[in-house]
């Protein structure tokens, strides 16, 4: 302090000043758009297992979950001479309303078979209050096991691919001993998928889809602060 | 010196002419606004690492225009207990000034169309900084009356805050012109800017000693309610202050009135202490240098003026008051008796110097004794509250200052 202490009043406008010459960390959103993370939540998908049948078994716990009530389900019987799912019952009606969801993704964790989980494409706009809600039809995945892609969805390029990275994401309880361990079944189209490398070391980025957003925003980001901006 | 102009009548050239130069003022300082609120954003954006306004025409310079537009198409509402026509016309009463004060602002040289001297100033009064100061005192007005014509307690806080704001800064801010019009012998904005002409190191805030134009700059920020002296807007304690009650193009004309004064004033810094148009020009196109130079300088004192509400966090409103009363106030009184001293004889000028430091070394010693007085009472009363303590009774305690207990041991006290 002292004198100088005085002089202090001017490190902000020296902060300021030097602040012009930093990179903008603005992304222009709709001309550019950043990667998303590897978890992030977004539509729903209705997975099948990997010989087409309907893994949803019905059972109403997502409903009963929701923190906004915006899932309906209704279970029924399966019929014997075509079943939808293996087990007793499959789910009969299944409906997300959109304009009640708030992407919590405690339906994923609340689901005993895995039926339910979020892609990673949040970018749809519907125009009417129908649209919004979303049935079976659309939630079920198709025949290859990808998400249907509606009229007012924009999917980016290669998002169909990692529609239920949470699954795979934790080990359970987040025990380490349990790391890397498959407690999964198989997918439609993909078969069973690989586990995210966690703290093992032991990854596999390619399989699991997994980025890392500072690698990626390396060219924003100033060299004093492990970045490439000079 | 009056204006050549009406030397030889009023006839209906002159007539015309001085109504080219209200327009042209006006649409220049409509435009600036413009640009000086983009200019603001942007530049503000750059200090905080973001784009700022980009969508609206190249740049983003049409930004200001779009949300003119969107401002002007509002509901204008009228709050049920507001005074009806001081609210209306309050806005307007903030917004004159600023257009006001520009015309005493000399922006050229001077130019000879068909035998007229026109000097590139809108009005050259002989009292043209007593003007300024004068209207700069009315903006207040259009402040305070919105405040208290709204009705409402926020509003009614930012006026009372602003009205106090104005009385403590407007001294200082007198004070420091006042050295001004010592040196230039006149109140004509036009002779002052004259006086400081030809060589740079006759500008005023080297030839005054930087202090007045620091003084001056300080207390027009706060006289415009800029940021940092921003309390009467106060959006995050008074939800923003004055016009928390105005909508739609009646709130638009507070902004606009604030940012034409940053203009404005920026221009009488320019005027009263960096030569006005002053500056070295070159042989072609003599009479658009002079404008050129005028432009930069507002231009850079504009920037100064963003560049400090980037960096400086608002202030608390006692803090406003003590830097005004007790640092600018004072301040400027004794640099306007040196600037009167020096200018008398040099013998004068260390008189009132040596004064001046020994008026302020008896003040500080004398506030220094009283803080250790109040210092030593306060221990005094902590000691003999500790002695009741262990005898189990309940001590009244003192109140400090106004305590009429004797001081134990007295020792401290003696100064």
């Amino acid at each position: 302090m002292g004198y100088f202490g005085e002089l202090r009043f001017f490190g902000g406008f020296k902060q300021t000043l030097t602040q012009v010459l930093e990179p903008r960390v603005t992304t222009e959103y709709p001309k550019e758009k950043r990667p998303k993370p590897p978890r992030l939540h977004g539509r729903h998908v209705l997975n099948r297992y990997e010989d087409g049948m309907e893994k949803c078994i019905g059972c109403e716990l997502c409903a009963a979950v929701c923190p906004a009530d915006c899932i309906y389900v209704r279970g029924a019987d399966n019929p014997e001479d075509a079943p939808v799912s293996p087990g007793e019952r499959f789910g009969f009606v299944y409906e997300i309303n959109y304009l009640r969801c708030i992407h919590c993704d405690m339906c994923v964790e609340a689901c005993p078979t895995e039926a339910i989980t979020e892609t990673k494409m949040f970018e749809f706009s519907f125009t009417s209050r129908a649209d919004a809600i979303y049935t079976k039809a659309e939630l079920v995945v198709d025949d290859d096991g990808r998400p249907q892609k509606l009229p007012w969805e924009d999917w980016r390029e290669g998002e169909d691919r990692f529609t239920s990275g949470w699954m795979r994401a934790t080990s359970p309880s987040g025990a380490a001993a349990y790391e890397g361990e498959v407690q999964w079944s198989g997918e439609l189209g993909y078969g069973v998928r690989a586990p995210e490398g966690g703290q093992s070391g032991k990854r596999d980025d390619e399989a699991t889809g997994n980025i890392s957003i500072r690698e990626v925003a390396r060219n924003k980001i100033p060299v004093r602060f492990g970045g490439r901006v000079r | 010196m009056p204006d050549p102009l009406f030397a030889h009548g009023v006839d209906l050239a002159v007539f015309v002419i001085v109504l080219v130069k209200v327009l042209v003022a006006f649409g220049a300082l409509l435009v600036s606004v413009l640009l000086m609120i983009w200019f603001e954003r942007k530049v503000i954006s750059d200090m905080q690492n973001r784009i700022g306004p980009n969508r609206a025409g190249p740049f983003g310079l049409l930004q200001t225009l779009a949300d003119g537009t969107k401002l002007f198409f509002k509901e204008d509402l009228l709050p049920e207990r507001a005074d009806r026509v001081v609210f209306r016309l309050a806005p307007f009463l903030s917004l004159l000034p600023a257009f006001l004060i520009f015309t005493v602002v000399p922006v050229g040289g001077v130019v000879t169309i068909a035998h007229h001297v026109i000097e590139l100033q809108v009005a050259d009064p002989p009292i043209g900084i007593l003007l300024v100061l004068a209207l700069s005192s009315v903006a207040v007005y259009g402040t305070m009356l919105a405040g208290w014509s709204s009705g409402s307690k926020y509003p009614l806080l930012g006026a009372v805050r602003a009205s106090a704001q104005m009385i403590s800064y407007e001294a200082a801010m007198g004070l420091t012109v006042v050295t001004v019009v010592l040196e230039a012998h006149s109140l004509s904005t036009r002779t002052i800017v004259q006086s400081q002409a030809v060589h740079f190191w006759q500008w005023n805030w080297l030839r005054l000693g930087i202090v007045p134009f620091v003084l001056f700059f300080i207390a027009s920020t706060a006289e415009l309610n800029r940021p940092p002296f921003d309390l009467a807007e106060g959006e995050s304690e008074l939800g923003g202050g004055f016009h928390t009650e105005y909508s739609s193009i009646r709130f638009a004309l507070f902004f606009m009135a604030e940012f034409m004064n940053t203009v404005t004033m920026s221009a009488v810094v320019v005027t009263l202490f960096f030569g006005g148009p002053d500056g070295p020009g070159f042989h072609f196109l003599r009479w658009l240098w002079p404008i050129a130079w005028f432009l930069g300088k507002t231009i850079a004192f504009c920037y100064i003026q963003v560049w400090i509400r980037a960096s400086l966090p608002r202030m608390r409103y006692d803090q406003l008051m003590n830097v005004g009363w007790k640092v600018l106030i004072p301040l400027s009184l004794a640099w306007l008796l040196v600037v009167a001293g020096v200018i008398q004889s040099a013998a004068w000028g260390f008189a009132i110097i040596g004064g001046c430091l020994l008026a302020w070394a008896l003040l500080g010693q004398s506030v220094r004794i009283a803080r250790l007085r109040r210092e030593a009472l306060v221990e005094g009363d902590a000691a003999l509250g500790a002695e009741d303590d262990v005898r189990g009774g309940v001590a009244p305690r003192g109140t400090g200052i106004t305590s009429l207990r004797p001081v134990p041991g007295g020792g401290k006290v003696g100064g």
